[in-house]
């Protein structure tokens, strides 16, 4: 149909050389617009500081000094290294077990599970975080509802020791399907000419399942862990929700993110935020470094 | 697939099998607690909702009314919100899939001088913090006076790094080299090689990243947080974020937590919904992109 309407039209005939060029235009154009430049702005902010007597100054790298030695900074580092410490190991863990046994075919309703535990990704974290924030509650929700009819002293979900489980578990129920799903897809393009699960009893299909199929997706669970890393230091959006429930535990400056937008956002420091956005973004990049380090070598 | 109706198995494999199904049907409770107590509490009146057991229905079936409270609340501006966040993920998405399919095609079957610089800045980009980029976007939207309009929203979710990865390995796969020579011998130019001989064939993996990239973008709470500020531009997310909050406070007035309920109820199900309806295309391409990685 397309090839019809073009027949009748005078042709534009763009060649190999610069066929490419022409297709990667309007990517690269939004790319350079909204990623790119805000980058080079945001660094240029970084390097100024905005007094209100004297207006703006070039300071060099002052705001990266002053934010090397922010405690408010390092402790919302801290609380993430301690919170990825947490999260990540369930998570991913448990992602990894659910797409085995999936993929073993050693289940009933297999289409079931699959989906119903990828739903939790379509749920945009506001609501998840939200309705969280309900079975939480401490008046009202069901798990203190439950814990009143069995006598039982109600949970505080909130506490100082509680908070970062409390987000850990939202934040697993979110991803944990996402990252199943990955790892499923990753196991059934293993290709199955050695022997099919359905002729073993349960026990050899776990033996297979692990010490065949699991090695075969190593790539892809570093993949998943990196990912995690990079998505754990940016949190921002589920402890700022519930932030109004836990007022006393979680405060301004609770994860790097969470600073960055109170400087920019409540005390207009723009070029301070701008220089703890980068800081953070060179934590990301040395964790995630780390990480490919320790993975190359475990793989040797 | 792999199961076998006919054979005889062993005890030990049915038994393997409840165990793990059983297993299963445990976190299967897990994932749907939070969705059906936003069910129940979306059919309650305020009064049941703290006092009668949140993980069942009560015996005033309240669900019209709430959605009556949720549609009229503040002059219908929950539709508002709604639209809004649909227009904002369509537009987003259509833009962004288009790029990333545009993109990853040069990326999968041309050489070109800078690919591989180019590449590796595409990916490095999602190491980037959100507040490292939606903060300067914030004072350069400010700049051109696009603050609180459609497009600050809009614009930066045009840039979906992951959809040209995902494009590139998916045009790898399905697309071969002699298609696109045969278009050559023809005398087509490498344009119409694109839109005429392969877009069909690109189809599945347009569809994915385009569900991936509306995903995001309904989603999304960050960005239209900070260039939003008046209540008729905020998508959803915001809208929602901001009723929780005045209710957990008790500033809401009359704000009620069972409208709060439905509005999540009304603003997850379009999601879920095409999620199940095209789960065929986001599978398929979430496997395409499991191959190469």
């Amino acid at each position: 149909m397309t090839r019809s309407l073009a027949g009748h039209r005078p042709r534009v005939i763009i060649g190999k050389k610069i066929a490419p060029y022409v297709l990667l235009l309007p990517f690269v154009l939004v790319f350079v617009a909204f990623l790119i430049v805000p980058m080079i702005y945001a660094f240029n902010l970084s390097l100024h500081k905005t007094a209100l007597v004297g207006g703006t100054r070039f300071v060099g790298f002052d705001n990266y000094a002053r934010a090397f030695v922010d405690p408010n900074f390092w402790s919302g580092v801290w609380l993430l290294v301690r919170f990825g410490l947490i999260q990540m190991p369930i998570m991913l863990s448990l992602a990894l077990a659910f797409a085995l046994i999936l993929d073993s075919g050693l289940v009933y309703a297999r289409g079931l599970f699959r989906i119903a535990f990828f739903l939790p990704y379509a749920v945009p974290a506001v609501i998840a975080t939200l309705m969280w924030g309900y079975l939480y509650g401490p008046a009202y929700g069901p798990i203190a509802q439950i814990a009143a009819f069995l006598s039982l002293p109600k949970p505080d979900f909130f506490s100082e020791n509680a908070i970062l489980g409390s987000i850990a578990n939202i934040t697993i129920w979110e991803y944990t399907g996402y990252n199943m799903i990955i790892y499923f897809a990753a196991l059934q393009a293993i290709p199955t000419d050695l022997e099919e699960a359905s002729k073993m009893d349960g026990a050899s299909a776990f033996t297979y399942a692990v010490r065949v199929k699991l090695p075969m997706i190593v790539p892809m669970i570093i993949v998943t862990i990196m990912f995690s890393i990079i998505g754990t230091l940016q949190l921002f959006s589920e402890p700022y929700l519930i932030t109004n429930l836990a007022r006393s535990v979680i405060n301004s400056h609770f994860t790097p993110n969470y600073y960055a937008y109170t400087l920019a956002f409540t005390a207009q420091q723009y070029n301070y935020s701008a220089a703890i956005s980068f800081v953070l973004g060179a934590v990301v990049a040395v964790f995630s470094y780390a990480f490919m380090l320790a993975s190359n070598r475990g793989a040797r | 697939m792999g199961i076998v109706g006919n054979t005889v198995r062993s005890a030990r494999f049915r038994l393997s099998r409840w165990v793990l199904t059983a297993i299963l049907c445990i976190y299967l409770v897990y994932t749907l607690i939070p969705i059906f107590y936003v069910v129940t509490a979306s059919t309650k009146t305020n009064a049941d909702l703290f006092g009668t057991f949140g993980l069942w229905f009560s015996d005033d079936f309240h669900l019209r009314e709430n959605l009556v409270d949720l549609f009229t609340m503040q002059d219908g501006i929950f539709l508002r919100w709604l639209g809004n966040t649909f227009f904002y993920a369509l537009t987003s998405a259509i833009g962004a899939a288009f790029f990333a399919l545009l993109a990853g095609y040069a990326f999968a079957k041309y050489d070109f001088a800078g690919k591989r610089l180019l590449f590796a800045l595409v990916l490095g980009a999602v190491m980037i913090p959100q507040t490292a980029l939606v903060i300067p976007l914030y004072l350069l939207f400010s700049k051109v006076g696009l603050l609180n309009t459609p497009l600050a929203v809009i614009l930066p979710s045009l840039v979906f790094p992951p959809g040209v990865f995902l494009m590139r390995v998916y045009v790898e796969e399905a697309v071969s080299d002699e298609i696109i020579d045969a278009g050559r011998v023809d005398g087509a130019g490498e344009l119409h090689i694109l839109s005429g001989l392969t877009f069909r064939l690109l189809m599945p993996g347009f569809a994915t990243v385009f569900i991936l990239a509306f995903v995001a973008a309904w989603n999304n709470y960050f960005l239209p947080l900070v260039v939003m500020s008046t209540s008729d531009q905020f998508p959803v997310t915001v809208g929602l974020a901001i009723w929780y909050a005045s209710a957990t406070t008790g500033s809401g007035g009359n704000l009620l937590f069972t409208v709060v309920m439905a509005g999540s109820l009304v603003s997850i199900l379009p999601v879920i919904l095409a999620f199940l309806i095209m789960q065929r295309f986001w599978q398929g391409g979430l496997s395409a992109g499991s191959v190469k990685a």
